[in-house]
């Protein structure tokens, strides 16, 4: 039973991931992601000072506040001439440390390990059970991230047309009187959402690989939207299990060898994918000189 | 008088009073108003950095106007939006996203669904036909970022056409196509124009401006001039508007025989 809810946790993180992943890497966004996921940080710790506990609506509603803030501070930055890239590094490591001096501050009154955060802690989910009356009906985590997957693919679903357009060209959007801004924090939103719930799993950095690696095989191997965003989500799931069978063997960290597996994946698409891999491209080029 | 001149200006399909916009605080378009008539093609010439593409993005909303007032047939833009279709420059988007040229022009139609609405045949079957009015029918299914420049363009231009607007803002389109697709880009401003459209186009090559357009607007950072092409696009006010930078091979007092220098 152990393995089972620790490859459908898993799964549910890569599926939350791969689905955001994909429009922030059309987005070239990839990078934000990052950021989002490392500023929220003081928010998680700031609720669990609040709440005394890991799984409250709370931390969720907390972290991401801290998301948007992020966001919304990179952008302000932006917007009043710093390099885009600076800016980013400037908000996510000062939250992100903010985030660490908290821990560090009120060590004693909270059971929250520094390792849990930026590693997970994906082979203990079965310990943390949610029960009603004394009916054991799985683990928290789960059930966080199920209901996190379900406003992901309602929200995306109910909007796909902005969002996709949003991505492509938002001038246009914006002339079509779609609210861009919105979409874009509503995004952001998600993505903070998706980050927090993952972090116990997987934690704080490898959630970042679940959320960039599978997207970016995902976009070497299709050329329709749709297909990108399901392949996305299925490589992130293959990333788990080819990652937790690793673990076993190897005896290693779960989480790192998922992230390892989702590089793997990447470096094969990269390599051997029919239509944008580098094989296929050197092969095209070869053709084109020998008929010339 | 005044009366009549109001009742043309309510059915004018774009009337700009005032219009400023900055980037970074720095001016770049100043109090710029003009009223255009139904069924024009009108050319936007200027140099570059004129602020000839920020005087449409700012018409559109799409960057912040310091002041001014927007009206598409006499009524503010933002209840107008159906009405006005738009062509960005075609750099401004990612060729490589993974989507089709057919997918691109239902683009299009995403103002006309709402919220909630979802593109379906009809929308499918305007988008296909858009495709062909601009000759690229047989390229339906084609990944974007295998079409060419040209082709790019005119895919851009279906998506326009799908939009299915009275007024028409194009930035650019003639920017670096072949032969083939400024001749269909043409066609299609002449099909608008006998549609009784308004079409309202950012232009670089000035030896095809008496060729392609009714009225022109000279803008450099202000408005310089605007008329009926013979009446505006003089040699006289052409420098004026691009300051001296423009050589000319006055021979014949031609003006197809201008030339622009790159400045």
């Amino acid at each position: 039973m152990t393995v089972f809810w620790i490859l459908l946790t898993g799964s549910l993180v890569a599926s939350c991931c791969g689905i955001l992943g994909a429009f922030l890497v059309l987005r070239k966004m990839a990078m934000i992601g990052d950021a989002i996921s490392h500023s929220v940080m003081p928010g998680i710790v700031i609720a669990f000072l609040l709440s005394g506990s890991r799984d409250s609506m709370l931390m969720l509603f907390a972290a991401m506040i801290c998301g948007l803030l992020a966001v919304f501070l990179i952008q302000t930055f932006q917007q009043s001439g710093i390099q885009s890239d600076a800016s980013i590094g400037v908000v996510f490591t000062a939250l992100f440390a903010l985030g660490v001096l908290l821990v560090s501050l009120f060590a004693r009154q909270v059971h929250l390990d520094q390792d849990a955060i930026l590693y997970g802690e994906i082979a203990y989910v079965h310990w943390n059970v949610w029960e009603v009356n004394g009916v054991d009906l799985g683990p928290k985590a789960v059930w966080l991230l199920g209901v996190t997957l379900v406003v992901i693919v309602a929200v995306i679903g109910l909007f796909y047309k902005q969002f996709k357009l949003c991505a492509f060209d938002p001038a246009l959007a914006a002339a079509c009187g779609i609210p861009v801004a919105l979409f874009h924090y509503l995004l952001m939103g998600l993505v903070s959402m998706a980050t927090v719930s993952s972090f116990e799993s997987v934690g704080a950095i490898l959630v970042v690989g679940l959320l960039i690696i599978p997207a970016a095989t995902a976009y070497l191997l299709t050329d329709r939207l749709g297909r990108m965003i399901v392949l996305s989500a299925l490589m992130g799931i293959a990333s788990t299990f080819l990652g937790y069978g690793a673990a076993v063997v190897l005896d290693a960290s779960i989480a790192g060898c998922i992230v390892c597996a989702a590089g793997l994946l990447f470096i094969l698409a990269f390599l051997f994918s029919p239509s944008h891999g580098y094989i296929a491209k050197k092969l095209r080029m070869r053709k084109l000189i020998e008929t010339q | 008088m005044e009366l009549k001149q109001r009742s043309i200006e309510a059915k004018a399909p774009l009337t700009i009073q005032g219009l400023s916009a900055a980037y970074q605080k720095k001016p770049v378009l100043r109090n710029v108003s003009f009223s255009v008539e139904e069924g024009e093609l009108v050319g936007v010439i200027g140099p570059n950095g004129a602020g000839k593409s920020t005087m449409m993005k700012a018409a559109l909303g799409l960057i912040p106007r310091l002041s001014g007032e927007v009206l598409v047939y006499g009524k503010p833009y933002k209840q107008q939006r159906k009405l006005v279709g738009y062509v960005p420059q075609r750099e401004s988007v990612d060729w490589d996203f993974p989507t089709n040229a057919l997918d691109v022009v239902t683009m299009g139609r995403y103002g006309h669904l709402g919220w909630f609405g979802r593109p379906g045949a009809k929308e499918r079957a305007i988008a296909l036909e858009s495709l062909a009015k601009v000759g690229m029918a047989d390229f339906a299914g084609r990944q974007i970022s295998q079409l060419s420049g040209g082709q790019q363009q005119r895919v851009f231009l279906a998506r326009a056409l799908a939009q299915d607007a009275s007024l028409y803002f194009m930035d650019e389109p003639f920017a670096g196509v072949d032969a083939a697709t400024e001749k269909a880009i043409i066609t299609l401003l002449q099909e608008l124009k006998r549609q009784g459209k308004t079409v309202i186009v950012v232009h670089h090559d000035l030896a095809t401006v008496q060729e392609y357009f009714d009225s022109v607007l000279l803008l450099n950072v202000e408005l310089q001039a605007y008329g009926p092409t013979d009446e505006v696009f003089t040699q006289e006010l052409l420098q004026q508007t691009y300051g001296g930078r423009l050589a000319f091979l006055d021979r014949s007092r031609n003006h197809s025989d201008m030339l622009a220098t790159k400045g």
